[in-house]
Formats: structure tokens, C-alpha cells, sequence
């Protein structure tokens, strides 16, 4: 049974980790700073809950665990609150998102491909 | 008075959770605590239906698992679309409305929209939602509406012959 519990904590815990690494690799990778705060998103939702997750089975049933699961609860709640507020500083900032025009600007877009692939 | 009580229980169920320890003492302290919490919140106004939804625990929890899965469906095609070689991304601005009658499930609504990665609320007004989204998939999993009507049905109004629920900032009860 310890087996199991370590097997689904670890299992998580990496999954965890991925996830961050994958929204750490996307904050580097994409374009401007409204299409990074989909990468924070990753972050912010799968990554730290998974890690948390796999920590609660880690902690069995103690304080310890209904205490992680409040973090993933209030992580929950003000992450959203946090990323709509830097949203709206950014526009408000004049940083205006990075759009992609199917029908005219395709010919552009694959131009800032191979810009942003250069870089 | 309800809302009250229910959020004096919560928040001494925090404070227990928090310390671990059952004695008097620390007991006691955390009833001192939470009755001076309540109070100030009592007297800045901010227990009502909107500060302490107790009516939506039922609800919310039937449309958690929902908003679970879409976040990790929502979490795997963004992870596949950075980590692809070529990062086929669509960003794209759009305007969405919102069928919440009452601003705490507007917020619901653009959170959860927030929550879900690939889709970002920027601006509320009113009933109309401002959303970046990354790809066209999201884009498009978002326009469908689906979420919209969920956090609709789960809001949807706690009593409605009360007539604070209407406005938002009704007298303290």
C-alpha cells in the first residue's frame, strides 16, 4: 500500500514539475506579455496543484495535508484575481497584445515565425 | 445574522486546521479572534450574500469537478502548443457576453475563464467579457458557451423573493 500511496505521489510530483518547466519554457518562448500569461496559467493551475497533491500523499492523512489543500484552494482563488489585474496594467500600460489576422496578415505572421524562431 | 455565524464557523474551522493544537488556551484566542473578525467585517458591511456566498456551497461543488477537468484538458493542449517545435499560436482579442445575473457570478465566470490556461479575461463591463486567448482552440472551446451557461446555473438566484440578492449593496443584515 506505501507503495502505491509513493508511486501516485512521485507520479504527481513530476507531472508537477513538468508542468512548470513547460510554463517556464512558454514564458521564455512566446511572443508578448498577454500570450506569457497563458504560461503563467500552466503555472499556476496544473503545475503547483500537482505538486501539491503529490505532497499531500506524501504527508498521509494529517493536518499537514488539509493544510496543502488550502494552499491549493488560495492559490485557487487569487492566482485568477492576480493575472486579471497585470492583464488590465498591461493594457492600461499600452501594451497592446500581439494579434494574429488569418485572413491578411498570414504572409506577416510566418515573417514573425521565422523572426521569433531566429531569436 | 446567518451569514455571520457561518462565517464566524469557517473561520474558526481555519483557525483550527491552521494551529493543530487543542488546548484551552489557543482555543480560546482563536474564539477571541475570530469574534473580533466577524465583528470588523460586520462593521465594514462586507457579510452578505456577495462577501460570504454561503448559497453557492452546494452548487460550487457540482460545478468544480467540471471546471477540474477543463483546466487539465485546457493545461495539456497549452503545454503541447509550447512545447511544439513550431508554437502554432492564434492570439486572438474578443468581446463575450456573460449571462450571470449578479456580479459575484460574473466574477466567478471571468476567474474561471482567467483559470483555465489559453483563455485570459482582460476587462469586465458590464455583461461583456474582453478574453485573450492563445490558440483557436481555446478560442473557440470558450465561444461555445459552455462555460457561461454552467457558471449561469450554478449562481442561479439563492432565493429570489429576497430582495437583497437584487441589488448589490443591500442593507447589512
Amino acid at each position: 500500500m506505501a507503495v502505491v500511496l509513493d508511486i501516485v505521489s512521485w507520479g504527481l510530483l513530476a507531472l508537477g514539475s513538468f508542468m512548470l518547466m513547460t510554463g517556464g519554457l512558454g514564458l521564455i518562448r512566446l511572443p508578448d506579455v498577454f500570450s506569457r500569461m497563458h504560461a503563467a496559467g500552466i503555472i499556476d493551475t496544473l503545475g503547483a496543484s500537482a505538486i501539491m497533491a503529490g505532497l499531500m500523499f506524501q504527508a498521509g492523512l494529517s493536518i499537514v495535508t488539509v493544510k496543502l489543500g488550502l494552499i491549493i484552494i488560495f492559490i485557487m482563488f487569487t492566482g485568477p484575481t492576480a493575472t486579471h489585474a497585470l492583464a488590465r496594467a498591461a493594457g492600461q500600460g499600452g501594451a497592446a497584445p500581439q494579434l494574429d489576422k488569418p485572413e491578411k496578415k498570414n504572409k506577416k505572421r510566418q515573417e514573425e515565425g521565422k523572426a521569433s524562431s531566429k531569436t | 445574522m446567518l451569514h455571520a455565524v457561518s462565517l464566524g464557523l469557517v473561520l474558526f474551522g481555519l483557525w483550527l486546521m491552521l494551529s493543530g493544537y487543542f488546548v484551552g488556551l489557543l482555543l480560546g484566542l482563536g474564539v477571541a479572534s475570530v469574534a473580533v473578525i466577524v465583528w470588523v467585517a460586520h462593521r465594514m458591511d462586507v457579510i452578505d450574500h456577495e462577501g460570504h456566498p454561503i448559497h453557492l456551497t452546494v452548487r460550487a461543488f457540482l460545478y468544480w469537478p467540471w471546471l477540474i477537468r477543463e483546466i487539465v484538458m485546457a493545461n495539456i493542449h497549452v503545454a503541447r502548443v509550447i512545447l511544439s517545435r513550431e508554437m502554432p499560436i492564434n492570439p486572438s482579442v474578443f468581446k463575450t457576453r456573460s449571462t450571470q445575473k449578479t456580479e459575484l457570478g460574473q466574477v466567478v465566470y471571468a476567474n474561471s475563464i482567467t483559470l483555465t490556461p489559453g483563455t485570459v479575461s482582460i476587462e469586465v463591463d458590464k455583461d461583456i467579457i474582453t478574453v485573450h486567448a492563445l490558440t483557436r482552440e481555446t478560442a473557440d472551446d470558450l465561444r461555445s458557451g459552455e462555460m457561461d451557461r454552467r457558471v449561469t446555473s450554478m449562481e442561479a438566484h439563492p432565493d429570489s423573493h429576497d430582495p437583497l440578492v437584487q441589488t448589490t449593496k443591500g442593507p447589512v443584515q
